[in-house]
């Protein structure tokens, strides 16, 4: 659990002192000339991915290729949304995630207080269970999943791309985690208030747990946003088309369309983005305990 | 003793109803979990000893299943793509991941803009990076042989070269997942005591000695879960493939994942599918408890 407490870095300041001013400053200056190239690399899918959706169509397919427009133009944009379903693929998404969301922070908080606080039989065997379900991979359940759902009905529905994010072993363990890291003190002292333990559960820890709650949504949203391959197998009708599943089509459809097609990434890549730059820290307390969890 | 026998009564119920409330916080995730993977995979497991297309009657085959993947070719050949690819990208992943946390393990100017570029990659959808592959990768107005040209450098086919295919998905896809094991090494990287370093320097290590003898010993249970698990995904990988290639050139980016997806959802082959993606399953578990082992006798624990 690591990274819910903020680690004091000061310990590594004093060695950085310890090393002679000047060469330190040398130093970065080679560590700079290493680090920008590799940062612009990184950078540069994103910005060929808004400059080519601000192309005009007719400087894109040229040779020899230019590596800046000489002129920005909202074509692209305005063929995408005359031409594509974009803002109702985005509306399923954003309805998919956020039943996802909602869904995991209340029964993956429930489910972890459980374990994490309550005695019951079974409890020990129940979480174990749970545990085990991470190693099963995914292609495994594909094929039968995909039977079940056309059994009960719901395939070529969103219920289909929501039903998988309702809630997930990686939700249940990281809540659990986070519950045994409270001192159980103060859920004491409200039941000896006479609170239950659902009011103990909604009043008192659930508030201390935002961090982790956080994180579980930012996994959740993240998953759900971008999941591709189980919309693809379960959804063929392009009224439940999720963004990703549309701008996966449109690809296909119109190949060398660029600025239309970048229009579409940049519509589908420009709420995580904006949320990644708003809630970085987040995001990266996400992605470390998504590791730590082995 | 009557009375004692009702209080004991009265308190057994109690507890029933108290143990009944606490299966009510952990039932409803329970079941999704649950129902939702221990039930599919069982269900798998049945169909995988069956022939069925998902419409006629379905027929017992025993074992044929798990025969027939001896003898399939395709198989064999996706097979071999996965395990290049994953030879590519396992190896790669980690040093990228182990160097990028190092640079930017320190306190200077600017590291929180390279820190911003090198994570934001990671919340690109296989969707989006798959779009963005076949446009920088576009043989004849893609930007990476624009840049070839420039430099006087030979045109390439990328995409549309059967031995260059697997190489762009695995550049690719290691700009989309570097965030992923910089930052766990990077959480490692300020767990190690700076002490440590601090001593091997006076002592008169160099560097480089520093971080062979005293870093890289204190991270390697990062680098042995960090190697697992990219492993684990890399065997599995199908987005990419099917967001750039669909397969092709040439069959020559097929992995098992994708053809478990078309021998299933194309050739409606249930049976054969779940029997492959059985033993994608007996791989993935050999892999983890090898790794694991030889970690183990390496006095490494990461679990």
């Amino acid at each position: 659990m690591t990274l819910l407490s903020s680690k004091p870095q000061a310990a590594s300041v004093p060695a950085v002192d310890a090393i002679p001013r000047r060469r330190r400053r040398h130093g970065h200056g080679w560590w700079h000339l290493l680090m920008a190239p590799v940062a612009i690399i990184f950078a540069t899918p994103f910005i060929q991915m808004f400059l080519t959706s601000l192309t005009p169509a007719s400087q894109i397919n040229t040779f020899p290729p230019r590596f800046f427009p000489s002129e920005l133009t909202l074509e692209g944009y305005a063929k995408l949304f005359r031409e594509s379903d974009i803002l109702h693929w985005m509306g399923n998404t954003i309805l998919v995630s956020s039943v996802a969301i909602v869904s995991h922070l209340v029964l993956c908080s429930l489910a972890g207080y459980g374990f994490a606080r309550l005695k019951f039989p079974g409890r020990t065997f129940g979480f174990f269970a749970i545990v085990a379900t991470i190693m099963i991979p995914t292609q495994l359940l594909m094929v039968p999943t995909y039977v079940l759902f056309s059994r009960i009905g719901i395939i070529d529905t969103l219920a289909a791309a929501m039903v998988p994010w309702l809630a997930s072993a990686f939700g249940i363990f990281l809540m659990r985690q986070f519950f045994l890291s409270l001192p159980a003190e103060l859920e004491e002292a409200a039941v000896l208030d006479g609170c239950s333990r659902l009011q103990v559960f909604w009043k008192v820890v659930l508030p201390l747990a935002r961090p982790a709650l956080a994180t579980l949504a930012i996994f959740t949203l993240l998953g759900s946003w971008n999941d591709l391959v189980w919309p693809l197998i379960a959804i063929n009708d392009p009224s439940a088309f999720t963004l990703q599943l549309g701008i996966t089509n449109f690809q296909g459809a119109r190949r060398t369309d660029w600025s239309l097609l970048m229009a579409g990434n940049v519509v589908s890549t420009l709420p995580l983005i904006l949320f990644f730059l708003f809630a970085q820290k987040q995001f990266i307390a996400t992605m470390t305990f998504s590791g730590i969890k082995g | 003793m009557a009375a004692v026998d009702t209080r004991q009564a009265e308190r057994d119920t109690a507890r029933r109803r108290t143990h009944l409330g606490s299966w009510g916080f952990v039932a409803p995730a329970m079941v999704v979990v649950l129902g939702l993977s221990v039930f599919p995979a069982v269900w798998a497991f049945v169909l995988s000893l069956q022939e069925w297309n998902g419409f006629s009657d379905a027929v017992p085959v025993g074992l044929d299943n798990y025969r027939a993947m001896i003898d399939d070719v395709d198989l064999g050949a996706a097979v071999v793509h996965t395990v290049v690819y994953t030879a590519l990208f396992v190896p790669l992943s980690v040093f990228l991941g182990l160097g990028l946390a190092i640079a930017l393990n320190r306190k200077v100017v600017l590291v929180g803009i390279y820190r911003t570029l090198i994570f934001l990659p990671f919340v690109a959808s296989a969707a989006a990076t798959g779009i963005l592959t076949t446009y920088l990768f576009n043989p004849q107005f893609g930007l990476v042989n624009n840049l070839l040209r420039v430099l006087g450098m030979p045109q390439q086919g990328w995409l549309e070269n059967p031995s260059q295919a697997m190489v762009v998905i695995t550049i690719m896809s290691l700009w989309s997942q570097a965030a992923f094991t910089t930052v766990i090494y990077l959480a490692a990287l300020q767990d190690v005591p700076a002490e440590l370093v601090e001593a091997a320097r006076i002592d008169g290590a160099n560097r480089w000695q520093a971080f062979w003898h005293v870093t890289f010993p204190q991270v390697a249970p990062v680098t042995v879960f960090v190697t697992i698990w990219q492993t684990i995904g890399a065997i599995q990988l199908f987005d990419l493939v099917y967001t750039t290639t669909r397969g092709g050139p040439l069959g020559s980016t097929k992995t098992i994942v994708y053809y478990l997806w078309s021998k299933a959802f194309k050739d409606l082959e249930f049976g054969y599918a779940s029997a492959v993606a059985y033993g994608l399953f007996a791989v993935t578990l050999l892999i983890t408890i090898a790794v694991t082992l030889f970690s183990r006798r390496s006095k490494v624990s990461a679990f």
